[in-house]
């Protein structure tokens, strides 16, 4: 599991392009979205596109990436349950 | 400074018709032109729905007359039989006669052929003559040359789904600065792989009939067309005794500076063009009779323009319709095809239905009127927002 | 009618530019028949949240933007218009060959977003959230006077009182390849001075971003009049000379009285010849400058020829490297930009000295 939200981390590094942050710098309860990372419903989208791609779990509405990208700790727990690949 | 500008021609090709009175058929007879897309190869075909014009490219490029190593784009063959339908409905016989120009809206330009022949550019000889065709001045540049217009003022603008609207307000500042006698203003854009994928990216194509305004609503569908609009100088149109159909009375652009995709939560971006546009025109909210909304059926969209029309008309609100569901999305040809309606609905005092609305939107109880209706209107306005937080509005009168 | 004024400029082109303190002060030599912009410290002027999605031509639309109205010491405007030819092509290549590549599948919305041709002029207004009017223009080499055009008609009505208008173009490396096999590049490598005397067919291309704050109202420093601006989307090379000339006329100016000309010479052979005749002819005993041979072609280069106009006009000096002759000119008070591409898409631009 702490595996896979460093990996999370990592990824969401690179596919969102946050050049000045580090994966030492996002703690496993960090907010995503809003005050923490910033993110906004566009890298949502994209977060959307790793999950199928990476993790083969489809979401059809952009609504449920909200909770589940809430942060790396909720995101790690969600893919565990339902990763197909 | 508040005279309108005077329309003498219009045409349009879109999903429900191959010309004007095709198109204002469909609208009275309900009959929308949404269907599964067959023109191009794509994975997403049975997640999507389409307003697809059914003639392939070979037709177009036979009813148009075309040589075949000519370089169309869709776009370009689109644009070229509407702009002409614009011309002969002006009875325009010699474009020489007046300083004429072309104000042309497109988003897709060639992309269809680019994405098409992408890596064979760079190797296949025959596709290489599409290159030139890929930029988004030259669907407009073709359109020209088959008009006959040349040492003129031709250009293209593209500000995403309001580009023809903001066209159409390009036009009439030209005509009201003395610039030009006349321009052919309006917008193209095609079906491709491009956009359909994109959109698809967002999350906000429906896989059924789009529903605008409908609480249920679960996004658009896209749609391809083209429609061009003649506007003249009041100097040309007493010279030439011209029939006016309708006139620009007022336009206004704003941004929302809100989000790159997004319209705001409380369409500051809509308001404020609805306010300009209003003002240009010198007309109260309680002027207008038919609001042709932009309406796309996506969450985001309904919401926010809603919204905004809410804060200019309060509880002085005329009927309102999305045609979004009879076309589809028609991303920068949306502003110059509705213009089109709207010239049609104060031809025929006659407000277009918005279809496959069933439930009002739990955020506000703003109801579009959705069995087609007898009114006598004065005015009409047309909103067209876009990504980038383009929002625009265009006001059509039958008075000057 | 309002008379229109050029107050501020910035320049991000392939020569050190971007400083509104030097002016062609040093030049960078090029060999290559592509050619990048000399590019500003951009994480000096954009803050890395909001850059972290900005391909190059929004970079540098973003900051040409800042710098420009840094210079006018404004905070906001009343409209903001774009000209680009090809728009954000970087992103529009990535979006295409992932459709291709993936089959339409696993595809993001960045790249598909900042395709559209008015992401600079959106991430201009979202970055100083400003709701004014909003447009570009993207009309192969006219782009920019299309721009110019729709700004001069709003400020000389008195719809508005500051706007900011730019031209911005970037390099995107599968277009640049398809536009070799063209030859609408350059086969071979050709150093600065060679340039116009090249004798091949194509262009040195090249991106860069050229932004203005234009005005109807004069700031103590601003560095130009902006009398008239004329597109043509046609024009035969033999009806150059006359276009001109009735161009002027309808602006209450003499031919004598133009005492500098800018030519969009690009060394293409096919098509100089449109210049070529001007130099020889009505222009002969004129001051003539180009400048592609620093700054190579691109749909809205000719924004650096306006830059170029304003900035000889400000300093009455010019630099040696932009001269095809010599008149040994005292005062410089009326300026012609002339420009086209490929026998299409003609422009004039007509300055004074404010």
């Amino acid at each position: 599991m702490s595996e896979l939200k460093e990996e999370l981390k990592a990824k969401i590094i690179e596919q969102l392009n946050l050049e000045d942050v580090s994966v030492a710098e996002i703690a496993d309860d960090d907010p995503l979205f809003g005050d923490g990372l910033g993110l906004d419903s566009i890298d949502a989208l994209e977060l959307i596109v790793m999950l199928d791609k990476d993790y083969g779990i489809r979401l059809s509405d952009p609504k449920e990436g909200r909770k589940i990208f809430e942060s790396v700790e909720v995101m790690a727990s969600y893919i565990e349950e339902h990763r197909t690949k | 400074m508040n005279k309108g500008v005077a329309i003498t021609g219009m045409g349009i090709i879109s999903a429900i018709g191959n010309n004007v009175a095709e198109n204002y058929d469909a609208l009275i007879n309900e009959k929308k032109g949404i269907t599964r897309v067959d023109n191009i190869e794509t994975i997403q075909r049975d997640e999507i729905m389409v307003g697809e014009i059914k003639h392939i490219n070979a037709e177009l490029i036979a009813q148009l007359n075309l040589p075949p190593e000519n370089n169309y784009s869709r776009t370009a063959m689109l644009g070229v039989i509407a702009a002409k339908e614009a011309i002969n409905s002006a009875h325009i016989t010699n474009i020489k006669k007046y300083k004429t120009g072309i104000v042309s809206g497109t988003s897709v330009g060639g992309m269809d052929m680019t994405e098409k022949y992408y890596y064979e550019y760079l190797t296949e000889k025959e596709p290489q003559k599409y290159i030139e065709s890929h930029h988004a001045g030259d669907s407009t540049q073709k359109i020209a040359e088959q008009l006959g217009i040349e040492e003129s003022l031709v250009t293209t603008i593209s500000t995403a789904c309001s580009s023809a609207a903001n066209a159409i307000m390009l036009g009439a500042r030209l005509i009201k600065s003395g610039k030009l006698d006349r321009v052919v203003v309006g917008g193209a854009d095609c079906l491709s792989k491009f956009t359909i994928n994109g959109f698809k990216t967002l999350m906000i194509l429906s896989d059924t009939y789009n529903t605008p305004f409908d609480e249920n609503r679960k996004g658009l569908n896209l749609g391809e067309a083209a429609a061009y609009l003649v506007l003249e100088s009041d100097k040309v149109v007493k010279a030439e005794n011209k029939k006016v159909l309708a006139y620009v009375k007022g336009y206004g652009n704003a941004n929302d500076a809100f989000h790159q995709t997004a319209s705001s939560e409380n369409g500051d971006g809509a308001t404020l063009a609805m306010e300009k546009a209003l003002k240009v025109a010198n007309l109260k909210p309680s002027d207008i009779d038919y609001i042709n909304v932009h309406g796309t059926a996506t969450g985001n969209n309904d919401l926010s323009e809603g919204r905004a029309i809410l804060r200019i008309f309060g509880n002085e609100m005329p009927e309102f319709s999305s045609t979004k569901a009879y076309t589809g999305h028609t991303l920068a040809a949306a502003g110059a095809i509705e213009a089109v309606y709207s010239i049609l609905a104060l031809q025929h005092n006659v407000i277009f239905p918005n279809l496959n609305f069933k439930t009002p939107m739990k955020e506000f109880s703003m109801i579009p009127q959705t069995k087609l209706k007898k009114k006598e209107l004065k005015t009409v306005l047309s909103n067209s927002l876009g990504f980038g937080g383009n929002c625009s509005t265009v006001i059509f009168s039958k008075e000057a | 009618m309002k008379r229109v004024y050029i107050n501020s400029m910035a320049s991000i082109s392939s020569q050190k530019t971007f400083e509104n303190t030097e002016f062609l002060d040093t030049i960078i030599e090029y060999s290559e028949p592509v050619i990048f912009a000399h590019d500003p410290d951009y994480k000096q002027y954009i803050a890395p949240a909001a850059a972290r999605r900005m391909a190059k031509g929004i970079k540098m639309g973003v900051v040409a933007s800042k710098i420009a109205m840094d210079e006018a010491k404004i905070e906001t405007v009343d409209a903001i218009i774009t000209g680009t030819g090809m728009g954000c092509m970087i992103d529009s290549e990535k979006f295409v060959s992932a459709i291709i590549d993936n089959n339409e599948q696993y595809l993001t919305p960045t790249s598909f977003i900042q395709s559209t041709h008015n992401t600079v002029a959106g991430q201009i207004a979202l970055g100083m959230e400003c709701k004014a009017y909003n447009f570009t223009y993207v009309h192969s080499a006219i782009s920019f006077e299309s721009a110019l055009l729709d700004a001069k008609m709003q400020l000389e009505n008195d719809e508005a009182k500051n706007i900011l208008v730019g031209g911005v173009e970037e390099l995107g490396e599968h277009t640049t390849k398809v536009h070799k096999a063209i030859n609408h590049i350059k086969p071979t490598s050709v150093s600065l001075s060679e340039m116009l005397k090249s004798n091949t067919q194509g262009a040195v291309f090249s991106e860069g971003a050229n932004f203005f704050v234009v005005s109807n109202e004069k700031l103590q420093n601003c560095y130009a009049e902006l009398i008239a601006v004329e597109t043509f989307n046609t024009l035969q090379k033999e009806k150059v000379s006359e276009t001109i000339e009735s161009f002027l006329q309808q602006n209450n100016v003499q031919l004598a009285d133009i005492d500098l000309v800018v030519l969009g010479n690009n060394g293409d052979v096919d098509f100089d010849g449109f210049y070529n005749q001007l130099s020889d002819a009505i222009f002969k005993n004129t001051q003539q400058v180009y400048y592609k041979h620093l700054v190579g072609e691109n749909n809205t280069v000719s924004a650096f020829g306006v830059w170029l106009a304003s900035k000889m006009l400000k300093t009455q000096t010019i630099p040696e490297i932009v001269k095809i002759n010599d008149t040994n000119l005292s005062e410089i008070k009326t300026i012609l930009c002339y420009n086209q591409y490929r026998g299409q898409n003609h422009s004039f631009v007509l300055l004074k000295k404010c």
